[in-house]
């Protein structure tokens, strides 16, 4: 397959996600969205679990998602999506079963639901969208939300790292994993169209910081997420039939010293306020084992 | 038409057959079990042109039908006990999307202690979510049940799902005799797919998105009044079928025997058969009984319960199922609805065959002979609702 490549200029001009959505100010979730209707037009249909993208569509009868939306129970999304893939050539249907699930949704709760869809190989794209805990319910601890981080659950700061998401996807044998992040539009577009042209099970893992969870200024979120990318606390590949490729600019950070210090990531963060430095060290091993970890799918 | 023998559970499959089912999800659990089994067998055969999901869980079994039915696929699926209960959150989202499709119930107990046998709190568990409820009494009425089903969950003043229960190993299990009908008898009874809307049509439609208060009240109401609404629709499938194939159920109850009768047992599911038997034998000793069926326990069959006791004296529920610290959940419907009517009946209930506690025609008969006792020496009972707890 040839690689796609995408001009910012060539995308749809339509709006996906309308004025009037009930998201909080700097909310990456509505630039993500933005950009799987600017990926895939009017192809998705969109399965939408528990969480934050069920408030931000707004009041019935109305809605801010110019997009064919169901919204399911919380661990369900993947089922939901698998059943529609299964008749979608009896039924003629046209259009893409795509999950729209937060980190909780994914890693959490439905996680047994995810795992058997990738195993029976379902023709649906899967994206989570992770903003490292339960924002919707107020900021709770999930198995993304990375070591150190203040939640209203963990009040002195997690004990335990960040579940390691696209990898255990990967280890399902699935014919494309890739990450993404929402300070990346090109690349998660591109991405979501090779995904689109690919048969069997794909997932998405897009970074989206949050200001309201993450206690960052709100017109800082694109920044954030780039930092993040930057200090190599999130890495950008993709994996076809498995073998992993870091894509730009993560490619660059496999040489550490071409990174920036993970420090300026975390001082943004009002999360990450009193973590100590040994806290810091704790998370610094964490990044480089990540790095070690993904390398090795090389 | 064709006669074969077969269990409860493989009965159900050649309902699905015969009910241009779309999509099947399949999920494993005693006594279900046979019943996926057996369509992955039709289905890999190439007898039955569904496709067939083996996911990994009965929650998953029911999101996956979902789907597919909220997309036009005719859905079909089954479980037990623990799996049921398991399911039960999307079986709220199912009939709260207005998405028909047929569930089966084959019930079971629930743990602990672990435990397979037959009882009904399981189906009962799911009484509120908004499903049409039915129970069949033999592997005849599953076959016909599950047809029927689909054509009125179906039907444009219902647009809802629909569960149909049988009982664990005593009709699951059980080899009976069923009339089969040809497909070309069922030719224009079983219709194309209809439902209310179709996620996967070119419109942009959302489903689901949150509402106002009254919107949500409404939305209610309105699977309330569908609910109400399917009576006819069961009564007019029930009797279409009849013009068929000759036979029909009397569409949310069957009343055996009870015109002019003093004394009224009513019950739901297998062990109607065996109330029968024993009505048949109270009978020829001169006792004026009779048997009403519950076929339907949504929409509860009230108007068939209110013909049925008018000049009854004493009417005995047997329930396979009890809300515990309360009632039996059978007798607290005819309860409800008898006192209405009138303060005079006597409406005692009995809970028994929990855990799998065998209830034959010894039993019926002797409680059945108690409350008789009661009623025509004392003119009262003293407990209205009795736990027999069997093994001795």
């Amino acid at each position: 397959m040839g690689k796609i490549v995408i001009r910012i200029q060539d995308l749809s001009k339509d709006k996906y996600v309308l004025p009037g959505h009930s998201a909080c100010p700097g909310c990456p979730e509505t630039l993500g969205l933005r950009y799987v209707g600017m990926a895939l037009e009017e192809d998705s249909i969109l399965i939408i679990p528990a969480g934050c993208s069920s408030i931000i569509q707004g009041t019935m009868p109305k809605s801010s998602l110019a997009m064919r939306v169901i919204n399911v129970p919380f661990a369900s999304s993947a089922a939901v999506a698998s059943g529609i893939a299964n008749v979608k050539e009896s039924l003629k249907i046209s259009g893409i079963p795509v999950v729209w699930a937060g980190d909780g949704a994914t890693a959490d709760i439905g996680f047994a639901s995810l795992s058997g869809s990738a195993e029976r190989n379902d023709d649906i794209i899967y994206i989570c969208v992770d903003n490292e805990a339960y924002m919707n319910t107020g900021i709770q601890r999930s198995s993304l939300t990375p070591y150190g981080a203040w939640t209203s659950t963990t009040v002195t700061g997690k004990r335990e790292g960040k579940k390691e998401m696209p990898l255990l996807i990967l280890l399902h044998k699935v014919p494309y994993v890739a990450t993404a992040s929402i300070a990346y539009p090109l690349d998660f577009i591109n991405k979501l169209r090779k995904a689109s042209t690919i048969k069997g099970f794909k997932y998405i893992h897009l970074h989206a910081p949050c200001p309201t969870g993450w206690r960052f200024d709100p017109s800082k979120t694109v920044y954030i997420a780039k930092l993040a990318v930057e200090v190599g606390a999130w890495i950008l590949f993709e994996a076809e039939e498995s073998k992993v490729k870091l894509t730009p600019p993560s490619d660059t950070y496999v040489d550490k010293n071409k990174r920036k210090p993970l420090k300026e990531y975390l001082n943004l963060q009002g999360r990450f306020r009193n973590l100590t430095d040994e806290d810091i060290k704790m998370l610094q091993e964490l990044v480089d084992d990540s790095w070690k970890l993904i390398l090795k799918f090389t | 038409m064709v006669i074969k023998v077969l269990t409860g559970n493989y009965t159900v499959a050649e309902a699905v057959r015969l009910s241009n089912v779309d999509l099947i999800t399949a999920y494993p659990i005693t006594p279900q079990t046979t019943i996926v089994e057996r369509l992955s067998e039709l289905v890999e055969g190439g007898l039955i042109k569904a496709r067939l999901v083996r996911v990994e869980s009965e929650f998953s079994a029911l999101a996956a039908a979902y789907g597919a039915a909220s997309c036009g696929a005719r859905a079909f699926t089954a479980t037990s006990s623990h799996g049921l209960l398991f399911m039960h959150e999307m079986l709220w989202w199912v009939a709260g999307s207005r998405v028909p499709m047929v569930l089966a119930v084959v019930t079971r107990a629930l743990g602990p202690p672990w435990n397979i046998w037959n009882e009904h709190t399981d189906f009962m568990g799911q009484r509120d979510c908004g499903w049409l409820m039915a129970f069949a009494e033999n592997n005849q009425e599953i076959l016909d049940t599950i047809i029927q089903l689909y054509r009125i969950t179906e039907d444009e003043a219902v647009y809802l799902p629909g569960i149909l229960g049988l009982d664990g190993f005593l009709l699951s299990h059980a080899s009976e005799p069923v009339d089969i009908p040809d497909e070309d008898v069922l030719k224009d009874f079983i219709k194309p797919r209809s439902q209310p809307y179709n996620m996967c049509s070119d419109d942009v439609l959302t489903m689901g998105n949150l509402p106002m208060a009254e919107e949500a009240m409404m939305m209610r109401y309105d699977i309330h009044k569908s609910i109400e609404a399917a009576k006819n629709v069961i009564n007019e499938v029930d009797e279409e079928y009849r013009k068929l194939t000759g036979r029909s159920y009397g569409g949310l109850a069957e009343c055996y025997r009870c015109n002019d009768s003093k004394y009224l047992i009513i019950a739901m599911g297998g062990w109607v058969g065996t109330m029968k038997d024993v009505c048949d034998e109270l009978r020829d000793e001169g006792y004026d009984v009779g048997v009403l069926k519950i076929r339907f326990f949504r929409p509860f069959p009230h108007e068939d319960l209110v013909r049925a006791i008018s000049g009854v004296k004493g009417i005995l529920v047997f329930d396979r199922s009890a809300s515990l610290g309360s009632l039996g959940h059978i007798h607290a419907e005819v309860l409800a609805r008898a006192y209405m009517l009138s303060n005079k009946v006597i409406v005692k209930g009995v809970i028994t065959g929990l855990g799998g506690v065998d209830v034959g025609p010894k039993e019926v008969r002797e409680i059945f002979m108690r409350f008789v006792k009661d009623v025509d020496e004392d003119g009262q009972i003293d407990n209205i609702s009795e736990w027999v707890l069997g093994g001795g």
